[in-house]
């Protein structure tokens, strides 16, 4: 890079030191969206800390009032403190989206990884089925779902699971065939390496990576996808705070005050925008040959 | 290239036929009985019964999906068990609506994205190209329900220049479109940021490639070879992008048909759910699922014909 040979200030051999995240850093976008992850990260780990209020106290005589002293950001139809809600909705929010990609993730890989390398009848047949699961729009396959299974945070996590999963299978498969072209798979195979040895020891390592990239960058999907479907009723329950749950009492009160559906908007924009542009920079940084790949 | 489009063909029926095997199946994966939930906890076991077999649920499963296989085969969506009317009815009332929203915010997204991109790719790195950057990926992650919302709170509640819900007075065109608007830009800003960040990249690619630094060696004007030679093959990847952003402004038409109380199949899904009315949803996801794989299958079409490079690699493989 370019960088090295400029004689360096303190910020910039600090950044030299810091392997991955240094390079991160050093360009603007991914230094903004690092700064919106970590503040999103602090309000997950320290909700109780940053307000005074629990989510759920309710304080009717002070409903739907705008930004105060008291209430930083106002309060819901109920009285309950919109600063609160959205702090704690942060847990919710990353509580749902880091274990739904962990199953599809796990489901994926493992059914890609089956498909690719068996290949044959097993490969097509499996194909077909990826491609009708993913004929039609995650939500909608969602809402089938959970219209017959009723909603919860559990039902949300493992439809959500669901739904991601035939996407994450179809890029293992793809990376899988590739792979098994590789040299080095081939010459463990004349090596008398048995099938589920190169499968495991050789291939998973490789096709792992830029799936794991792909799934930080499914992160923000999924978390605006769980609003969606809390803001639609078949999510998280109130009161639990959602951001979606937030954005829905809004709704119902849209001509009563602006405040709920501003600020749950604006935080997951905010943070959507934070976690694109880092796994963005990420990517860039850790495999410039995946740019500008991601489909819709 | 027949070969190829006999096979792109029969796949697009075969996963149709799938996912209606899948939503006759899911409704016994999941506990319950379906009759049940639909009707409530009064009904009476004579009219529990009677809808059972009016949904077909007192046959054998393998039964039912044959049934339900002959139907679609038929161009039948089935009878709603509630009013009675046929399901076709219902979706053939509620789908121009959507479509209708659909067209005109990809409309609405390629004439803003596409200006963007191009400008965003002619200059690349300067400031303006930076802030396109940040304004397409901001675009991009603003969820079609969120951008709704924020449309309705700011043109509708708060500045009352925009009219808020429903479709207008009917027959009234000026009025259908007046109420078209806020929900279509809603549903455009996502594509917009998206079709920005492609059209850019795939520009900047092509300007890079021997073809076009022949025409500038040559000395042709910059604007014959931006907009004669390398706009129109950028674009190809575009087109491919469209047909999954049919699909994908589908699902984003549930959250602002709701937002914006339009009748379309967003509507008729979500009200099939609350009143656990299953088949209206499984009708209604079945005819998003055709659209979804038609418009998949039209731009793979399109993109075919627009390079011909493709054509001859699929007939090879």
């Amino acid at each position: 890079m370019q960088y090295v040979a400029r004689p360096a200030n303190r910020y910039q051999q600090f950044l030299n030191r810091i392997p991955v995240l240094g390079d991160v850093l050093r360009r603007p976008l991914g230094a903004l969206g690092f700064v919106i992850v970590l503040a999103f990260i602090v309000m997950v780990i320290f909700a109780p800390l940053l307000t005074p209020y629990s989510y759920e106290e309710q304080d009717i005589p002070s409903m739907l009032q705008g930004p105060s002293q008291a209430h930083w950001l106002g309060t819901d139809h109920l009285g309950r403190d919109l600063w609160a809600r959205i702090v704690f909705g942060a847990r919710i929010a990353l509580g749902v989206a880091v274990p739904a990609v962990g199953i599809a993730l796990v489901g994926g890989v493992s059914l890609g990884l089956l498909a690719g390398y068996l290949g044959g009848l097993v490969d097509d047949v499996a194909l077909v089925i990826f491609d009708s699961l993913q004929a039609f729009p995650a939500v909608i396959l969602a809402l089938a779902i959970l219209a017959l299974l009723g909603s919860s945070l559990r039902n949300v996590i493992i439809v959500i699971g669901l739904a991601w999963t035939p996407g994450y299978a179809r890029i293992t498969r793809a990376q899988v065939l590739s792979a098994r072209q590789e040299p080095y798979v081939e010459v463990e195979r004349s090596l008398g390496a048995n099938q589920t040895r190169i499968l495991f020891r050789h291939i998973l390592p490789n096709v792992v990576a830029p799936l794991l990239i792909l799934a930080a960058m499914d992160l923000p999907v999924v978390i605006t996808f769980e609003a969606g479907l809390s803001f639609l009723g078949l999510g998280v329950r109130p009161p639990t705070p959602s951001w979606g749950v937030i954005l829905s009492d809004g709704f119902n009160f849209i001509r009563h005050s602006p405040w709920p559906i501003t600020w749950a908007g604006l935080t997951l924009i905010i943070v959507t925008l934070g976690f694109t542009l880092f796994g963005e920079t990420l990517r860039d940084v850790l495999d410039p040959r995946l740019s500008g790949s991601r489909g819709a | 290239m027949r070969t190829y489009l006999l096979k792109r063909f029969v796949m697009t029926v075969l996963v149709l036929l799938l996912v209606t095997i899948y939503l006759t199946l899911l409704i016994h994966v999941v506990p319950g009985d379906a009759a049940k939930t639909l009707l409530g906890p009064r009904a009476n076991a004579d009219l529990i019964a009677k809808t059972r077999a009016a949904m077909n649920l007192d046959k054998p499963v393998i039964a039912q999906v044959g049934l339900a296989l002959w139907d679609v085969l038929h161009g039948s969506l089935g009878t709603d068990v509630f009013s009675g009317r046929p399901l076709n009815e219902i979706v053939g009332a509620a789908l121009p609506h959507t479509l209708i929203l659909a067209w005109t915010s990809l409309g609405l997204a390629v004439l803003l994205g596409v200006p963007l991109g191009v400008y965003s790719a002619t200059h690349p790195d300067s400031w303006l190209d930076r802030i396109t950057a940040v304004i397409s990926i901001s675009f991009i992650t603003i969820p079609s329900y969120v951008g709704g919302l924020f449309l309705l709170l700011l043109f509708a509640v708060q500045l009352k220049v925009m009219p808020a819900i429903g479709l207008g007075v009917r027959g009234d065109v000026p009025d259908y479109l007046r109420h078209l608007i806020l929900p279509a830009v809603a549903l455009a800003i996502t594509w917009v940021g998206y079709l920005a960040r492609l059209v850019r990249a795939s520009l900047l690619e092509v300007l890079n490639q021997t073809y076009i630094r022949a025409h500038m060696a040559a000395g042709l004007s910059q604007r014959l070879i931006f907009y004669k030679y390398a706009l129109k093959n950028a674009l190809i990847p575009t087109v491919a992008v469209l047909g999954i952003g049919v699909g994908n402004l589908m699902a984003g038409a549930v959250f602002v048909e709701l937002i914006f109380s339009r009748p379309g199949m967003g509507t008729l899904i979500y009200n099939g759910i609350q009143s656990r009315n299953f088949p209206v949803v499984r009708a209604g996801v079945l005819v998003v699922a055709f659209l979804f794989v038609t418009a998949n299958l039209l731009a793979d079409l399109l993109y075919t014909y627009l390079d011909p490079r493709i054509q001859l690699d699929k007939t090879r493989g």
